[in-house]
């Protein structure tokens, strides 16, 4: 049967049932759990006396809580020492595999599932938290859930859902030197609004996603929640079986070229009918920096801020305005004179060791502003491991960055890692709302790992392409 | 589980675009392990100052203290995909939300809460926000019936996905009963799909 997407045979395999509500019971693969929005879903299991209905496909760590200094028990933090004894004893009272730090495997839940090789093609995936699309990278079917949600899950391995539509997003042509995946999440946010995809998964494809490493296409595929689509996927291809072999949870030599084949199979066919496709030119991206309080509101790194004046929707432009007034920028300001106090590289969107090389290349040899506050977070244990292996951390030291340990860090905030007054952070993480990295008054610019650095040593938003040491 | 078919009270305005998840409530708050407190936090910062003090906001205001529908605008909820904001509107009294539209995972969490989340047109959504704004006594009804919301003599058409509105008519808004009730053929369904430790079937 030819004429589906990826979307479609996902939904299809997965499907179980029509429910009286008309929903659709669609079975979950995999589902991650982490410490935050858990709590509340197992003691409602106890409170109905409830099991876990499939252990053996939940798989639970602890990120966004945990402290990225000093991850030596008990946290200082009385509350954060309680969530983490409560998730502790969740996943052992209901036989959950659990990540913690003895196994070395503790993470940013986004970025364990692919380097543990849990996250595979074909599957359907949820957590809860939005940025799961990220998973869908691999030619999965991923989305967040809330609480209640994760409560199905745990009792029943399934969610009610109705089926969205699929819109093609076609990047073709090569990207300019110095233009990377968080540049192209960045631009398509801008292009498409950031409650463009209400309703929709989104396809990722064309030149520019046929030639992005498996970690590009997780960036790109993390962000699509924030262009308001709550599932982004790429199809899967060599470079995503290249990513799996040998991973752990990777299928094994008996089972790896069934594997291939179903993977393979799942891809959207050649002639798959999509509700929408939208084509965009590679070279028409640029480097990309957010200035205002949703992952919309970016400019390319050499133009100017706009002017309010030219937004005609009334909404848009109180937003627009709400923005320069929490950000305390100016209309046509240009991006290069906007100074920082923070400069922040890690979390589900870029946390991974490319984002972490592209960002050591960029400082190595130089030093941090003075003025700024620069630390580096890896998403994950291993991902941390592999980056000393390779000297990483050295190289970050040395020019002057804090190297932490694994952890959601300053993306949310709810650990020490917070802005403080109305400090201004270049982030490589994936929101800019008011408040959102700890502050009420603090502000963030989102951009990519390499920009952050470059950042971090201007002292200032600087074009990582033009970069040079007092630039 | 209680059947949700009509709902009145009183409405307060919240006026804006892509209120996110983090202005509804501060990521601070979810280092609670219950759901208990959240009643005292939504809209946090832009209701208390660093010192305590209130600031100038709907849900600080005398005349809202009791009202049971929240109205505002586009993209209601974006962002994450924590329970905690919706869970902190219910707690504070909301019980239904009316917008141009929402975040999809936002409005999946109101319904699995029993709070229907209803998108209007622009201009209706303006006009329930001036009666609110202007005369915010008005009692407004929500109802699922009907699928409108009225006010005064002003009617507004609403707009829910069917399968949410029936899980809200016929009292299934919980879904976990439903989803037990299928287990055999979910036992099915496992064994014939990809497992996570690589195992093909």
């Amino acid at each position: 049967m030819a004429k589906r997407t990826l979307y479609n045979k996902i939904w299809d395999t997965h499907s179980v049932a029509v429910l009286p509500t008309g929903q659709t019971q669609l079975f979950i693969g995999l589902h991650l759990v982490h410490e935050v929005t858990s709590p509340q879903a197992f003691d409602m299991l106890r409170e109905r006396g409830l099991k876990v209905a499939y252990p053996d496909r939940t798989f639970a760590t602890m990120d966004h809580i945990v402290p990225t200094k000093s991850q030596k028990r008990p946290f200082t933090d009385d509350q954060a020492e309680l969530m983490m004894q409560a998730i502790e004893r969740n996943t052992k009272d209901f036989g959950v595999n659990f990540f913690d730090f003895a196994t070395g495997r503790q993470g940013v839940v986004h970025i364990i599932g692919p380097e543990l090789g849990l996250t595979q093609p074909g599957m359907t995936i949820a957590c809860g938290d939005s940025h799961t699309a990220t998973h869908g990278a691999f030619g999965s079917l991923a989305f967040g859930i809330g609480t209640s949600q994760v409560r199905d899950v745990l009792a029943t391995q399934c969610l009610c859902m109705d089926p969205m539509k699929v819109r093609r997003i076609e990047v073709n042509g090569r990207l300019k030197p110095g233009v990377t995946p968080k540049d192209v999440s960045l631009f398509l946010i801008n292009r498409l609004g950031v409650k463009g995809g209400i309703g929709f998964a989104y396809e990722y494809a064309g030149d520019v996603f046929n030639d992005m490493t498996m970690e590009g296409r997780m960036t790109v595929c993390n962000m699509a929640i924030e262009g308001g689509a709550r599932v982004g996927y790429c199809n899967p291809d060599q470079t995503t079986f290249d990513y799996l072999k040998g991973k752990e949870h990777a299928p094994k030599a008996g089972d790896w070229e069934k594997a291939i084949a179903s993977w393979k199979a799942v891809a959207s066919d050649a002639d798959a009918e999509y509700d929408e496709v939208i084509r965009f030119d590679a070279h028409d991206i640029e480097p990309m920096v957010t200035w205002g309080v949703t992952p919309g509101q970016s400019v390319a790194v050499n133009d100017i801020l706009p002017d309010p004046e030219d937004i005609l929707d009334k909404g848009e432009k109180e937003t627009v305005l709400l923005a320069y007034k929490h950000m305390k920028l100016k209309p046509k300001q240009h991006t290069t004179s906007i100074q920082i106090d923070v400069a922040f590289i890690g979390s589900c969107t870029n946390g991974r060791i490319s984002d972490l090389r592209a960002a050591a290349a960029v400082v190595k040899g130089h030093k941090v502003s003075p003025h700024v506050q620069a630390f580096v977070v890896p998403g994950s244990m291993m991902v941390r491991k592999a980056a000393m292996e390779e000297g990483l951390d050295k190289i970050f030291e040395e020019a002057g960055f804090e190297w932490r340990g694994a952890g959601c860090s300053m993306c949310l905030a709810m650990n020490p890692d917070q802005l403080k007054g109305d400090q201004i952070s270049a982030s490589s993480s994936n929101r800019n709302f008011i408040g959102r990295q700890g502050s009420p008054t603090g502000r963030t610019l989102l951009m990519s790992p390499a920009m952050v650095a470059a950042a971090a040593v201007a002292g200032h938003v600087v074009d990582v392409r033009t970069f040079t040491q007092g630039a | 589980m209680s059947k949700i078919t009509t709902l009145q009270g009183r409405a307060v305005p919240v006026v804006g675009d892509d209120i996110d998840t983090d202005r509804i409530i501060p990521a601070r708050y979810l280092k609670e392990i219950t759901f208990t407190r959240m009643g005292d936090y939504p809209f946090y910062d832009e209701r208390f100052s660093h010192d305590g003090s209130k600031k100038d906001h709907p849900f600080n205001r005398t005349e809202y203290q009791g009202a049971s529908i929240l109205l505002s605008n586009v993209n209601f909820g974006c962002g994450s995909s924590r329970e905690h904001a919706p869970q902190s509107l219910v707690r504070w009294g909301i019980r239904a939300v009316i917008a141009e539209s929402f975040a999809e995972i936002f409005a999946g969490n109101c319904v699995m809460l029993g709070t229907p989340a209803l998108v209007a047109s622009k201009d209706d959504v303006a006009r329930l926000q001036e009666i609110a704004t202007e005369r915010p006594g008005a009692i407004f009804t929500v109802d699922l019936t009907a699928m409108e919301v009225r006010v005064e003599n002003f009617v507004a058409p609403v707009t829910m996905p069917a399968s949410r509105r029936n899980a809200l008519l016929e009292g299934t808004w919980d879904s976990t009963a439903l989803l037990l009730a299928n287990s055999l053929l979910v036992k099915a369904k496992a064994q014939v799909l990809p497992h996570p430790s690589g195992r093909m079937v």
